[in-house]
């Protein structure tokens, strides 16, 4: 007798990703299509994915998904999830979009307490763009617009988003996870799937901080990048609960 | 048929909304029109299912109306110029996504912050697309408390038959007027049809996507093909204006919303001094109603143009009638709104410089 124990997932589409080797979106991407399948959501599940690497993701997650202008995921969000709350509605979020162009609307949604769950992929850079300084950039990392690295007098430090967003009252459960070792990347799923079981009980806003490499604009190999997490990143951004007041 | 009530031009587009089936609005303190905002907050919540959200900005709100669009709603948000300036970018994802949407424009005077007084300076933004990309916005010019009511519920109507936003457009002064109207009859949102694009999750259906992203030129190129075939639609169907005093006329008047209010009195004062001065009123802005201004040259041959504005629709005018007339301009901008006598006078003087006032010349 065979038995399957791996397998695409049901709400994975069968394309092949356009990502760069070592990328780590594509593995966001098949956790997210995983714990949909799990929780039996996938039927009601609402995507709103960003402007940036991720802009094609609708070729891959199999969910109806509605396109957001660059950092209004939250916002375009809001409105799905208010016209249809009992569906399960989340953004997939890079940290340009998030943590600067979309600021004000994330803040906002996580104070309102929409139930709605945001999935936040950080890579300290604007991938698609080519690489320029995001406001996750760490200090002294070289990008295209910080060529002699991110100048904390110039440029200011990094921004702790989902710490600021902790503060929000309306925010219940936010979670900074990496997906650069089997260990995290299991936690990352784990954490995933809180976020959205807080969404189904309706207990408020929730997202999940996925440090994410981007071996291609940290011009690293994609081993080098791994190991970059753990050694730096995580550092300046630790794998921690930030928020949990859900109780479950 | 509903009985006439006395109601408040802002008031009136927000009651039209609801019982046009309005589920969702979403709105940002903006004068002159914040009573929108406030009506729609107070009135909404007595409708089970029905959301108002004071937004933490324009953005923010025009882009809670792209998702509330996406789910299926008739939605609306409202402002006045500054705000929509704002909007801009989600006018354009609605256009490009084809997502229904009505957005109010009271506008007020700029550029800039420029004052709260009611004037017509937003006419090139609101009728040439107003954001970035190949797009054009249905645009509406109530001119009274009843064409509020009615060309609000004409609003969702447009918006849902072509999937395209609309913008009525108006200002302070048709916002603060308060006259009898007679208010549609509400329709129940549920009665609606559910468009077969809407993202409600993909239950017994393959997954759907509303995206304005076109990677690939020639196919980006067909997508804007398409759009302008849509308005080349909309412009055969629902082009509409009026004609007032036009049969006999040798001077028309051209002009909309609270301008042709007024330029409405001037023409009676007109009409007494034996002058056949007449008016052709859009009401669409966009689709513009050319044609019958182009067919009106054929026995007009002066027109004059009046805008509480430097001169915006005056290019329109001048589009339509492709040099077989001559296009006059009196325009009072910055939120000076004349009185039907400046513009009677002004209208008088072109008549006699004209030669207008003698026996028929042809």
């Amino acid at each position: 007798m065979s038995k399957v124990i791996y397998k695409r997932p049901r709400y994975l589409k069968p394309n092949i990703f356009h990502y760069c080797p070592g990328c780590g979106h594509s593995i966001i991407h098949r956790l997210i299509a995983e714990v949909l399948e799990e929780l039996d959501i996938g039927e009601k599940a609402i995507c709103v994915p960003p402007a940036g690497c991720a802009v094609l993701a609708y070729n891959y997650i199999d969910v109806d998904m509605g396109e957001a202008p660059h950092g209004r995921a939250a916002a375009v969000a809001t409105g799905i999830k208010r016209m249809l709350p009992d569906r399960v509605v989340f953004t997939y979020q890079g940290d340009g979009d998030i943590a600067a162009i979309g600021t004000a609307e994330i803040i906002h949604a996580a104070n309102r307490g929409e139930r709605i769950t945001a999935i936040f992929v950080n890579n300290g850079v604007y991938g698609m763009t080519g690489g320029q300084m995001a406001p996750t950039t760490l200090p002294g990392q070289i990008s295209t617009t910080t060529p002699s690295g991110r100048d904390l007098r110039r440029d200011g430090p990094p921004l702790d988003l989902s710490e600021m967003l902790a503060i929000a009252r309306g925010s219940v459960y936010i979670e900074r996870t990496a997906v650069n070792s089997p260990k995290n990347i299991r936690n990352t799923k784990r954490a995933v799937e809180k976020a959205f079981k807080v969404q189904l009980a309706d207990l408020g806003f929730s997202l999940v901080e996925i440090l994410s490499q981007c071996p291609t604009n940290w011009k690293m190999t994609p081993q080098d990048s791994l190991k970059h997490i753990d050694n730096v990143v995580t550092k300046f951004y630790p794998l921690k609960v930030i928020k949990d007041e859900t109780g479950l | 048929m509903s009985e006439k009530v006395l109601m408040r031009g802002t008031h009136v587009i927000g009651e039209a909304a609801i019982r046009a089936g309005c589920r969702f609005y979403a709105g940002y303190p903006i004068t002159p029109q914040n009573e929108l905002t406030e009506y729609m907050a107070a009135q909404m919540a007595r409708y089970p299912g029905r959301v108002f959200i004071q937004a933490e900005s324009e953005l923010s709100a025009i882009n809670m109306v792209i998702g509330a669009s996406m789910a299926g709603a008739r939605a609306m948000t409202s402002s006045s110029s500054p705000g929509i300036s704002l909007k801009q970018e989600g006018i354009s994802y609605l256009a490009g996504q084809e997502l229904p949407a009505v957005i109010v424009n009271t506008v007020r005077g700029g550029p800039g912050l420029g004052n709260i007084a009611p004037t017509q300076g937003d006419y090139f933004q609101a009728t040439r697309g107003g954001g970035h990309g190949d797009y054009r916005t249905i645009v509406l010019a109530p001119y009274s408390g009843q064409e509020l009511a009615d060309l609000t519920v004409k609003a969702f109507e447009y918006a849902d038959r072509y999937r395209n936003p609309v913008m009525i457009l108006a200002d302070g002064m048709m916002g603060q007027m308060m006259e009898p109207v007679v208010l549609p009859e509400p329709i129940d949102p549920v009665t609606l049809p559910k468009g077969d694009y809407i993202l409600d999750g993909a239950k017994g259906r393959p997954s759907r996507l509303v995206k304005s992203l076109y990677l690939d030129p020639p196919v980006m190129e067909e997508h804007n093909w398409k759009l302008f075939r849509k308005y080349q639609q909309i412009a055969r169907e629902i082009t509409t204006w009026e004609d007032f005093m036009i049969e006999d006329a040798k001077l028309v008047i051209v002009a909309y919303g609270t301008c042709a209010r007024i330029a409405k009195g001037a023409i009676r004062r007109l009409r007494e001094m034996d002058l056949k001065v007449g008016m052709l009123r859009p009401i669409t802005l966009y689709p513009f109603p050319s044609k019958p201004m182009k067919e009106l040259t054929l026995k007009v041959k002066s027109f004059l143009v009046i805008e509480l504005s430097t001169g915006q629709m005056l290019e329109d005018v001048r589009l339509a009638v492709e040099g077989r007339a001559k296009v006059h301009f009196y325009g009072r901008p910055g939120g000076v709104v004349p009185t039907p006598d400046e513009i009677a006078k002004h209208t008088n003087l072109i008549y006699h410089r004209q030669g207008l006032e003698g026996e028929d010349y042809e």
